[in-house]
């Protein structure tokens, strides 16, 4: 068992690895082959756009030294990865490893907060389907992830505004501070998984519910919520967890939506100025941050299916 | 860390309750704007900490933007125009209780000089403390110096703000609110500042926060989630009228949709051209259409309410294709088969480049793609970022720019209009035209004083712009905002330099 994990442990380093080095280097190659003055860019993203003229760009290229080759910045770059420096952002001036760290903790919060919400909603609606396939719950819920899951979570977000800060005025309809103001940015981001979730769930649930073990532990004698709690969840949570994997790219580029809607101070966020500003250590910062926490995430799920499935550990 | 985990058990907590928490019963004032704090250093982000009155400048203004005493009591310019004395007002106290001195007010503005800004259109020689005052030498004589000692970058700061290498590390400042907790880019809370020099304000807590969203700013004015919400589309102005709990204002700014075209190109080069192109549009539209008020359509360059620089008894803006048909023929421009216009075999086929900060600029330039095709002019709109006409303008590139320009940047248009007109053009103004009509009236405006003079000489450089047009004016702004109807003493500053939070108080 130690093995198995360890073995996956060192396979994600490598890929962490990996993916620190693309990220980067794509992020760097790909923000100098966009089109436009960069010293004029970043000058826009400083002072304004109507405080840019010849003479703040020539006090931003003579700052920051942007004439030199590209291939030199781009080795800058690489060593200062290696001792763990990210550098400072061209436009705020801050060092990028207290930006992100700032900003990775909201949208941390947001992430955890709409996946626990999705599982919190999408898991009972799949088992309580799953239990009886095509029953009316099932039919009901069909529905409802259908058209969850193909409104974008921007839509979802503003119809959450307009009922529960608009119309009934129990929630803040954006901002950040107190802790209510995670609620509807979480939910309109765990409406759309949970979508997801219930029909994984509801899938496992049918299988596991037909299968010959279930029938054999009813014939038992044991009701159906023992049944379901010594037979069913753990069975169901193995395709459940290892689709959460998949879900995560969903809550990635929801992120970046959602937190723009609401205001919410997070990466997704930062990233999108970032670009529009040409800050190229903050693009690399983030989009490495990014890259790592996907890998991150995933070496939790896998850990968290060997956990549950011990057929996988023992192979 | 230990912050997130406290949000989510506080969230977890919230939704166990699932309690209506009621977030918007107190007595601060939440403002909510499209604008993002992107720095401490008032240099970049000091439109945020003015407008929230939590920095000062030596000079202020009033709502007609006339200039009045701020940090400084006093100014009076030597003869030859060249020395300027500003005295600084006594028993000022910094947001960390120190006293403001003279050495400080010349060590922050010293450190804006540094810096790119509005403060490098006056050709400054030095600032130094004096006394009780400071003393601005400067190369050449230039009058709009009070006016330029109004905009933000000019904003005073304690010498404890600064790192050794004159980084801002901390906003201390001098104004009636004082900063509790800022977490750049979005949001900060300040108080009132007890030991504040001026009238005491009646407000005692502010919070600012930066929505990028329209739809988000509205629907929080809606909800009660901000007491004073900026800039509204039109469908949410429509929406919040209806809506008891807010009052909506709308207050017409200096800032015009502008054309810059480069002179330089054939197909602009001559004046008939350019009018051409101006009576081709149809201004009515745009401000009926895109910009949603019906005063919108500019007829001239600056909005009424600049003085002088506003031309009084000019017609309303007018379609006439016919016109412009004649204008452009005369110029030899006649249409080829494909309908596109030529001159010499060469087509009438130019880019218009625009960028999307200002969400209603992608949708003109697309009106004016369309209303200039009806003439026969083949126009490619490029949408990009906001610092490709400056860039281009810089490298000749550029054909022609839709851009929305500031005139109000200091409340006197001339700092603007000498930047933007000179005899080298401007990244923001003319490209490739220069007047030298013009040039001696602003060159005589920079060093006037008598008033009867000035706005001869404006009305005379307001009248070269008109006629000759190096810029087509399309549409003028008007700043909307929503606010909570107990909030009384609100209104608009045109000059966009304060929100004027100290003049409101909570209605019974």
């Amino acid at each position: 068992m130690n093995r198995v994990i360890s073995t996956l442990l060192l396979q994600r380093l490598v890929q962490a690895g990996l993916v620190a080095w693309v990220v980067g280097t794509l992020t760097f190659i790909l923000t100098r082959a966009l089109p436009g003055d960069m010293a004029f860019r970043i000058a826009a993203g400083r002072y304004g756009y109507e405080q840019v003229n010849a003479e703040a760009a020539a006090a931003v290229q003579a700052e920051l030294g942007l004439d030199q080759s590209p291939l030199i910045a781009y080795f800058h770059w690489l060593s200062d990865l290696l001792s763990l420096d990210l550098g400072h952002s061209l436009v705020s001036g801050e060092s990028v490893v207290s930006e992100l760290a700032h900003q990775l903790g909201h949208s941390l919060d947001l992430a955890l907060m709409a996946m626990l919400l999705a599982l919190v909603i999408g898991v009972p609606v799949g088992i309580l389907s799953g239990l009886r396939p095509n029953g009316w719950v099932d039919r009901l819920a069909l529905v409802s992830a259908v058209a969850l899951r193909s409104l974008p979570p921007f839509v979802i977000g503003l119809l959450l505004i307009m009922l529960f800060a608009v119309q009934l005025g129990w929630l803040p309809a954006a901002g950040h501070g107190g802790g209510s103001h995670l609620w509807l940015p979480a939910m309109a981001l765990a409406l759309g998984l949970a979508a997801v979730s219930a029909r994984v769930t509801r899938h496992g649930m049918a299988r596991v519910a037909g299968s010959p073990y279930y029938a054999f532990s009813r014939t038992r004698g044991l009701s159906e919520g023992q049944t379901l709690a010594r037979h069913g969840l753990r069975n169901v949570a193995v395709p459940v967890i290892a689709y959460l994997s998949v879900q995560l790219v969903y809550l990635v580029e929801g992120v970046v939506v959602i937190e723009s809607l609401f205001a919410w101070p997070g990466i997704g966020h930062a990233l999108v100025h970032a670009v529009v500003a040409r800050d190229v250590p903050m693009i690399q910062g983030t989009a490495l941050v990014m890259g790592l926490l996907f890998v991150t995430l995933n070496t939790l799920v896998d850990l968290v299916s060997l956990y549950i499935d011990p057929r996988r550990r023992l192979s | 860390m230990t912050n997130h985990w406290r949000n989510l058990a506080m969230a977890a907590l919230g939704g166990a309750l699932l309690f209506p928490i009621n977030v918007h019963a107190d007595d601060r004032v939440d403002v909510v704007a499209p604008w993002e704090i992107n720095s401490l250093d008032p240099v970049q982000a000091g439109h945020v900490y003015g407008r929230m009155q939590i920095a000062e400048t030596l000079v202020d203004t009033d709502l007609q933007g006339n200039l009045v005493p701020g940090l400084a009591t006093d100014w009076q310019s030597s003869d030859d125009g060249l020395s300027w004395r500003f005295n600084v007002r006594p028993e000022v106290r910094f947001h960390d209780g120190s006293r403001m001195t003279a050495e400080s007010v010349a060590q922050s503005l010293n450190r804006t000089l540094a810096n790119p800004g509005v403060l490098s259109q006056a050709d400054i020689d030095s600032i130094e403390a004096d006394g009780d005052a400071i003393r601005i030498m400067l190369n050449a004589p230039y009058s709009a110096l009070p006016a330029l000692l109004t905009h933000y970058s000019t904003q005073i700061l304690a010498p404890a703000s600064y790192t050794e290498d004159g980084k801002v590390q901390e906003l201390i400042a001098t104004g009636p609110f004082r900063i509790v907790s800022l977490n750049t880019p979005q949001r900060l809370e300040a108080e009132r500042f007890d030991e504040y020099w001026g009238e005491a304000p009646a407000i005692t807590a502010t919070s600012y926060l930066a929505a990028p969203r329209g739809e988000t700013r509205a629907l929080m004015a809606q909800s009660g989630d901000a007491d004073i919400a900026f800039t509204l589309d039109a469908a949410s102005q429509a929406r919040l009228r209806m809506t008891p709990s807010v009052a909506l204002h709308a207050e017409p700014i200096p800032r015009t949709v502008t054309v810059k075209l480069n002179a330089a190109r054939e197909a602009f080069d001559s004046v008939e051209e350019r009018r051409a192109l101006s009576l081709a549009i149809d201004r009515q539209g745009i401000a009926r259409g895109v910009m949603r008020v019906e005063d919108a359509a500019a007829n001239q360059l600056m909005p009424a309410g600049m003085g002088a620089w506003h031309l009084e008894g000019l017609a309303a803006p007018e379609k006439n294709l016919e016109k412009a048909r004649r204008l452009l023929e005369s110029q030899g421009w006649t249409p080829g088969e494909d309908g596109i216009l030529q001159q010499d075999g060469q087509p009438f086929s130019v880019t218009l480049t625009t960028f999307a900060d200002r969400p209603e600029l992608p949708v003109i330039a697309t009106a004016l793609q369309d209303q200039w095709r009806q003439l026969g002019i083949d126009v490619a709109v490029n949408v990009g970022n906001s610092s490709e006409i400056p860039s281009s303008h810089n490298d000749g590139s550029l054909d022609m720019g839709l851009l929305a320009r500031n005139f109000g940047l200091v409340p006197d248009p001339l700092a603007i209009v000498r930047q933007d007109f000179g005899p080298q053009g401007g990244d923001w103004g003319a490209m490739n035209w220069s007047s030298d009509a013009l040039n001696s009236a602003v060159g005589e405006l920079i060093s006037a004083t008598d008033e009867g003079r000035k706005a001869a000489l404006e009305k005379q450089t307001a009248e070269i712009l008109h006629e000759q047009m190096p810029v087509i004016p399309v549409a003028w702004y008007v700043q909307t905002a929503s606010v909570n109807a107990r909030l009384g003493g609100f209104a608009i500053d045109p000059f966009e330099r304060s929100y004027r939070l100290s003049d409101l108080h909570w209605e019974e």
